[in-house]
């Protein structure tokens, strides 16, 4: 392909590409986790991994995700830098005392002695009746524990610029996914490349406020940025893409020019990374700026199958432009027409 | 000729339990001087598991342990002054401070570090042997875990997943029948926990009596059958904790275990039993060395610094 006419793939490809190209690489890399094996090969992102690199750099395991982070902690240490692959980040609370006790320790427990070069992903599994088990985004619970990275890329390039740089990094990472991305296409380089830890991307510039979204509210933000021209709102958005270690110097620039900040999270504000960010901001800012705060996500409630209630669940580009509106003090209710988020109206099961 | 070499393997068994028992109660001397500030699990009356099983390791085998940690430790070939260093808070500890009696960990002696979480580390063994198993390596791991740890599901997980792919790991139960203050008949219906590993499908040994000799030839056969591909083993061997749960004290005033069995167990020490089991001579350099160590280390912990206060943020990534 010449570089005039760049390739574009999707998310699910890109990932797929990163993990190749490193098990390709390093033969110390391998990927594991119930179902990685399988016909199906987690949405693509690991199908036939073991038909290239064999059975024992790509398999499937008991459905005992505490031991089995355990597992590849211990294998980390021991040289290996293992993949760990959960269908729905929801199971990862099995494994929190593995993640926060061991992973994150070891290495300032043994004064750095040892090093845990190990990635956890977890996928997010909104749309189509996931419900309260199969939906959750936990990167907060993540990013409240010194010694964890975590990295929640929302666009192909970053997907496989992030894997890598996870893989190659010698600390525990969390890698959040979230499916409603893994149809997004977008410009990947066919060459392997790393995408840095702490640094923010700025997707868009504008002058009137610094929106924030996170994983897959990074798409409704970008459709509320179009709703918001029409009233002549103009936004500095930015995606933070890692999430631990956070670039705030990035949001915070951002905030002292605009004057107003919006964190859009595909989780609950409660104690979130809505609520981290905000609070950085107003710590730098304060005194020297007025600025203006809102955080956005889901509803305090578990996520309800029913559409209607889903729909209701999640913040909307509808949602996001009101209250951004809103939030610059303007006049009146301005409650624009709704935008279809074709990915979730689009998608079809039957998981 | 055989008779000579069963006398340097009871000197050298006596050597290394009396160092742990030795080293153990130079800590509970200083205890209340406040220089350990930090929680400590004595081993006092368990030394022969320790001690039996790792005289079979090489120094390039791996070992996991737990809170309980200081036998494992000395017993794999650990290094006294920086222990005590640890213990102390000082710079030159195994983790300039940072770890403590729970936590200690040592690449250099083949210990890779203990969790006070029960249970916790045993499936970081396996993950340890699933490596070297990739990397071809003829490495043994051994976990020590108490029998409280066999009441936590990643335990059993574990177990299942070394069993499944025939790991070269040994189990080692250091069943010293309480957690804290709990018996193991009040936590358990079948008190058999080789029936446990038998159900994963491995080879499954109980040794009754914390005998050293016994502990340290079952050990032997296990560590050699993991050698020749065998897959994973497990040990239970019976022990028995003198001292509380934590800390330097006896725990006789609390009365949930009967005073006999407590003296049975005492009666029955390892170390007496092969103190008198050498000549003299032998005995007498052996407890001189001991002591010389232990003086030395104690002193190495005083003379080592406090850590400077810019560590604080070191290794908390890499």
């Amino acid at each position: 392909m010449s570089s005039s006419n760049p390739r574009s793939i999707n998310y699910a490809e890109a990932l797929y590409e990163a993990l190749y190209q490193e098990m390709d690489r390093d033969p110390s890399v391998f990927v594991y986790g119930q179902g990685v094996d399988d016909a199906k090969g987690m949405y693509g992102t690991t199908l036939d991994i073991h038909k290239e690199f064999g059975p024992d750099r790509c398999f499937d395991t008991p459905l005992s995700e505490d031991a089995m982070t355990g597992v590849g902690i211990g294998a980390a240490i021991a040289g290996m830098r293992p993949v760990h692959v959960h269908q729905r980040m929801d199971f990862l609370l099995l494994c929190m005392n593995q993640l926060v006790n061991m992973a994150a320790k070891m290495s300032y427990m043994t004064e750095g002695a040892v090093s845990v070069p190990f990635v956890v992903r977890g996928i997010i599994g909104r749309s189509w009746g996931q419900g309260a088990q199969h939906s959750q985004a936990l990167h907060s619970y993540f990013m409240h524990i010194p010694g964890l990275k975590v990295f929640a890329p929302t666009t192909p390039y970053d997907a496989k610029g992030c894997m890598i740089s996870a893989i190659r990094d010698n600390n525990p990472v969390i890698f959040m996914e979230h499916r409603m991305l893994y149809g997004n296409s977008g410009i990947v380089p066919e060459t392997s490349y790393e995408v840095p830890f702490g640094k923010a991307r700025l997707l868009s510039e504008g002058t009137d406020i610094t929106i924030v979204g996170i994983s897959h509210m990074m798409v409704e933000v970008l459709r509320a940025k179009q709703l918001l021209s029409q009233k002549g709102i103009s936004a500095d958005i930015i995606d933070p893409v890692s999430l631990s270690p956070l670039d705030i110097d990035t949001i915070a620039t951002s905030v002292s020019k605009t004057g107003s900040l919006m964190v859009v999270d595909t989780s609950w504000l409660s104690c979130g990374a809505g609520s981290e960010i905000v609070a950085q901001v107003v710590e730098r800012l304060q005194g020297a700026r007025e600025i203006r705060v809102k955080r956005l996500g889901y509803q305090p409630t578990p996520c309800p199958t029913t559409r209607p209630l889903e729909e209701l669940f999640y913040p909307s580009a509808q949602m996001i432009a009101t209250e951004a509106y809103g939030l610059l003090g303007k006049p009146g209710l301005w409650v624009p027409e709704a935008v279809e988020a074709s990915e979730i109206a689009e998608f079809r099961g039957p998981f | 000729m055989k008779k000579e070499i069963e006398a340097k393997k009871v000197g050298r068994l006596f050597a290394a339990m009396l160092r742990i028992r030795r080293v153990e109660e130079e800590i509970i001397r200083v205890y209340s001087s406040d220089k350990v500030k930090s929680p400590v699990h004595l081993s006092i009356g368990q030394e022969s598991i320790a001690v039996g099983v790792c005289d079979n390791l090489r120094p390039t085998d791996i070992l996991y342990a737990t809170y309980r940690g200081h036998a494992a430790y000395l017993a794999k070939g650990g290094n006294i002054n920086r222990m005590m260093a640890e213990l102390w808070g000082k710079s030159d500890g195994l983790a300039s401070g940072k770890a403590g009696s729970m936590h200690l960990g040592d690449r250099a002696a083949g210990m890779i570090g203990t969790s006070a979480i029960v249970a916790t580390g045993i499936p970081l063994a396996v993950g340890n042997a699933l490596a070297m198993k990739m990397q071809q390596k003829d490495v043994v791991t051994t976990v020590f875990f108490g029998e409280g740890a066999t009441d936590e599901g990643v335990f059993h997980e574990s177990m299942n997943f070394a069993a499944l792919k025939k790991l070269p790991i040994l189990f080692v139960c250091e069943n010293n029948q309480y957690a804290i203050y709990s018996h193991v008949r009040d936590r358990m219906r079948n008190e058999n926990l080789c029936e446990r590993a038998s159900a994963y499908g491995m080879p499954a040994v109980r040794i009754e009596n914390g005998d050293v000799f016994e502990v340290n030839e079952r050990a032997q056969i296990s560590v050699q059958a993991i050698r020749e591909g065998n897959g994973p083993q497990f040990l239970e061997c019976m022990t028995y904790r003198w001292r509380d749960h934590v800390g330097p004290g006896e725990d006789r005033h609390i009365e949930y275990r009967p005073d006999e069995e407590l003296d049975r167990w005492i009666a029955d020490d390892q170390i007496a039993r092969l103190r008198e089991m050498l000549a003299p001579s032998d005995r007498h350099s052996i407890e001189a060395e001991v002591e010389a160590e232990i003086s030395e280390a104690v002193a190495f912990a005083e003379a080592s610094s406090f850590p400077d206060t810019d560590v604080m943020y070191d290794n908390v990534v890499q």
